[in-house]
């Protein structure tokens, strides 16, 4: 423990997870560096399988039992009390006090996240009950006080309902009042809008910027989805095979992506090409060749070599390091200064 | 889940109720033998009055006639008099019913007490030693027939130690708590071993289907320990399927539990069924019998009630 203020929210730094699997031990993680200061989103963007999910899930110490583990690196948080305290060490009874109170989470899957057999009231109350010591009353008008923060009309009524009675949009305010509940200090996001209705995953992400302003917390914010990237992140991390391969300022990623992968995933958006439309030509989505790594047997060197056109030689002998661009702007790519030529 | 709801559930019963009494008759009257059958070597008995004894209980008619006999009195509520003991058949009933609702009441409170823990505990550390030895020895309890496991215990606690009497449901003079207790306690285990041992793994695996559950991830988030996930967040989730379960062990404990009834000589339901086999006294066994059914049927309506309560997702109009 280390006094200090100027320290980042959240610092992650050579963080190793590892799985246990049938066909021996796997990694998930491969060293990430991230950084996440208070008032900030930052996005980690990558495919299934690129350690996103799992880096979120090591933060919050969550991984499953005898299963999963943080094998090295640090995480450091800095806590209300502005102590900075490193999560891999914490002892799961401290770990139990920060979880939904200090950090907490939302997952992908609102139809699933909710305990079908209690109701949403008393499921965002518990929290408040377990971390302010608020008496079962006190954390009932706590709920009810964030249904409405979170937009939910009738508020007293719905905190009343079952999760089953309600819409998809609506369970994911839920989870967001719930994790929300005790003013945390970062908020994990783990794909929150994917499953949710292209019109509500924009209800959503707005929700969640006007909340992140009004309660100052810091966002990591897990997705697949670059749109939603460009709404909502000040930063972005690009995740490949358990690596961060490429990290900007939102801006300068869009605008000068310098990782092969990038490129790959801005080109695989799909554009409305009006010239070509009109010419009665199809539009067609392109898509990164190849798969993504398995990680029971990663490729030597750059984990994106098999599937790059740039791949050299000397992409094959090694792991690229991070290479500065430009001022916050890294990429792990050894010829990213060639890619526009 | 309404009043309206129950009477539909049990009118619905009465034609499942007509079939098994039609099954249930025939096939007694498939059994060799008869009521009568034991007085047939019996001098001081005159052919005469066995006929005599036959017609007034109509064994004289046909299968058929008599099936519709019983038929026609049971649906103004005449339950028929025992050929054995010549008694009313529900008043024979009702004497059994109190033991037999003491054991397996025992038994089932035993078996809940004991079953749900160790789910519990076998699921949250599924794979470890405990875990293991727990579903070795449920598949021993499930396997262990019941006469043997009866016989087993008479033979320590009640030959070699001396410590429980091995048989009957209160000493001769005797009958306070301590005494019945005695009694009842050996009775009560054999009973619940089986239960345990059925339980204990429905539990186990409704609760290792809802501990993979999403918002089971989400409570922990939320800083739950693992205790209050088991018991807050995972256990009324996972009753939910093994409800059936024990709702149909609880009908069938109440109806008397046959073999531990008649080893450990307990006179409830169980016994008395076994006795009015022995005999052929048709009017008891059929009485006996839907009972039983009609316990049954009643234990899964109360099952769906139990379902509602667990699960608010589902509702009966």
């Amino acid at each position: 423990m280390t006094e200090t203020t100027t320290a980042p929210l959240l610092s992650i730094r050579n963080l190793v997870t590892e799985f246990r699997t049938e066909s021996g031990i796997v990694r998930a993680v491969k060293g990430v560096d991230l950084d996440i200061e208070s008032g900030q989103t930052v996005a980690v963007v990558g495919e299934s399988g690129s350690g996103k999910s799992v880096t979120s899930l090591s933060v919050m110490r969550l991984l499953a039992k005898g299963v999963g583990s943080i094998t090295d690196g640090t995480i450091l948080f800095r806590g209300r009390d502005g102590q900075v305290r490193d999560l891999v060490q914490e002892p799961e009874t401290a770990m139990r006090r920060i979880r939904g109170n200090e950090i907490s989470m939302i997952f992908q899957e609102p139809m699933t996240s909710l305990n079908p057999t209690q109701k949403v009231g008393a499921q965002i109350a518990e929290a408040a009950e377990l971390h302010q010591g608020l008496s079962h009353r006190q954390a009932w008008a706590r709920a009810v006080e964030m249904l409405s923060l979170v937009d939910i009309p009738e508020p007293e009524r719905r905190a009343q309902v079952y999760p089953h009675q309600m819409s998809g949009g609506m369970r994911q305010r839920v989870m967001i009042a719930m994790a929300l509940a005790c003013n945390p200090a970062l908020l994990i996001a783990d794909e929150p809008t994917t499953a949710l209705d292209v019109t509500v995953q924009l209800q959503i992400l707005e929700l969640m910027r006007r909340l992140q302003r009004e309660i100052g917390m810091g966002i990591l914010f897990i997705t697949h989805n670059l749109g939603v990237v460009a709404e909502i992140a000040d930063k972005v991390a690009v995740m490949y095979g358990g690596r961060i391969v490429e990290t900007a300022a939102v801006q300068d990623l869009f605008d000068r992506p310098s990782h092969p992968y990038t490129r790959g995933l801005l080109a695989s958006l799909p554009t409305v090409d009006h010239a070509a439309r009109a010419a009665g030509e199809v539009a067609r989505l392109r898509a990164i060749p190849g798969n993504v790594v398995d990680p029971r047997n990663p490729p030597a060197g750059c984990d994106f070599n098999p599937r790059c056109a740039w791949a050299i030689e000397a992409c094959r002998a090694a792991v690229p390091p991070m290479l500065p661009v430009e001022p916050g702007h890294a990429t792990r790519c050894i010829r990213w200064s060639e890619l526009d030529g | 889940m309404s009043l309206g709801y129950v009477i539909r559930r049990l009118l619905g019963a009465i034609p499942l109720l007509l079939g098994i009494s039609l099954i249930l008759f025939t096939i007694i009257h498939l059994a060799p033998g008869g009521p009568l059958d034991m007085y047939l070597e019996n001098p001081a008995v005159s052919r005469e009055a066995l006929d005599q004894i036959a017609k007034a209980y109509g064994l004289d008619q046909p299968v058929p006639v008599q099936y519709f006999l019983w038929l026609k009195s049971i649906l103004v509520g005449d339950w028929g008099y025992s050929i054995r003991t010549g008694r009313p058949v529900l008043t024979e009933i009702v004497l059994r019913l109190g033991p037999t609702l003491e054991l397996g009441g025992l038994a089932l409170l035993l078996s809940l007490a004991i079953a749900i823990p160790l789910g519990i505990i076998s699921a949250s550390r599924r794979g470890s030693k405990l875990d293991t030895t727990v579903t070795l020895a449920s598949f021993a309890g499930i396997s262990i027939p019941v006469f043997w496991m009866a016989l087993l215990l008479q033979l320590f606690f009640s030959v070699q130690m001396g410590w429980l009497p091995s048989a009957g449901y209160k000493s001769i003079g005797g009958g306070d708590f301590a005494d019945r207790l005695s009694h009842i306690v050996m009775p009560a285990a054999v009973l619940s071993l089986a239960t345990v041992a059925s339980w204990s793994r429905f539990i186990r695996s409704g609760m290792v289907d809802v501990l993979n559950q999403d918002y089971i991830r989400t409570a922990y988030a939320k800083g739950r320990s693992e205790r209050g996930v088991l018991l807050l967040h995972a256990l009324r989730n996972a009753m939910i399927p093994a409800v059936t379960v024990i709702a149909v062990d609880f009908g069938t404990v109440i109806s008397g539990a046959v073999i531990t009834e008649t080893v450990f000589a307990w006179p409830g339901i169980g016994r008395l069924f076994m006795e009015s086999m022995d005999g052929r006294d048709y009017p008891m066994l059929m009485g006996l019998m839907m009972m039983g059914s009609l316990g049954i049927i009643i234990a899964n309506i109360v099952a769906d009630f139990a379902y509602a309560a667990l699960d608010p997702r589902i509702r009966y109009g």
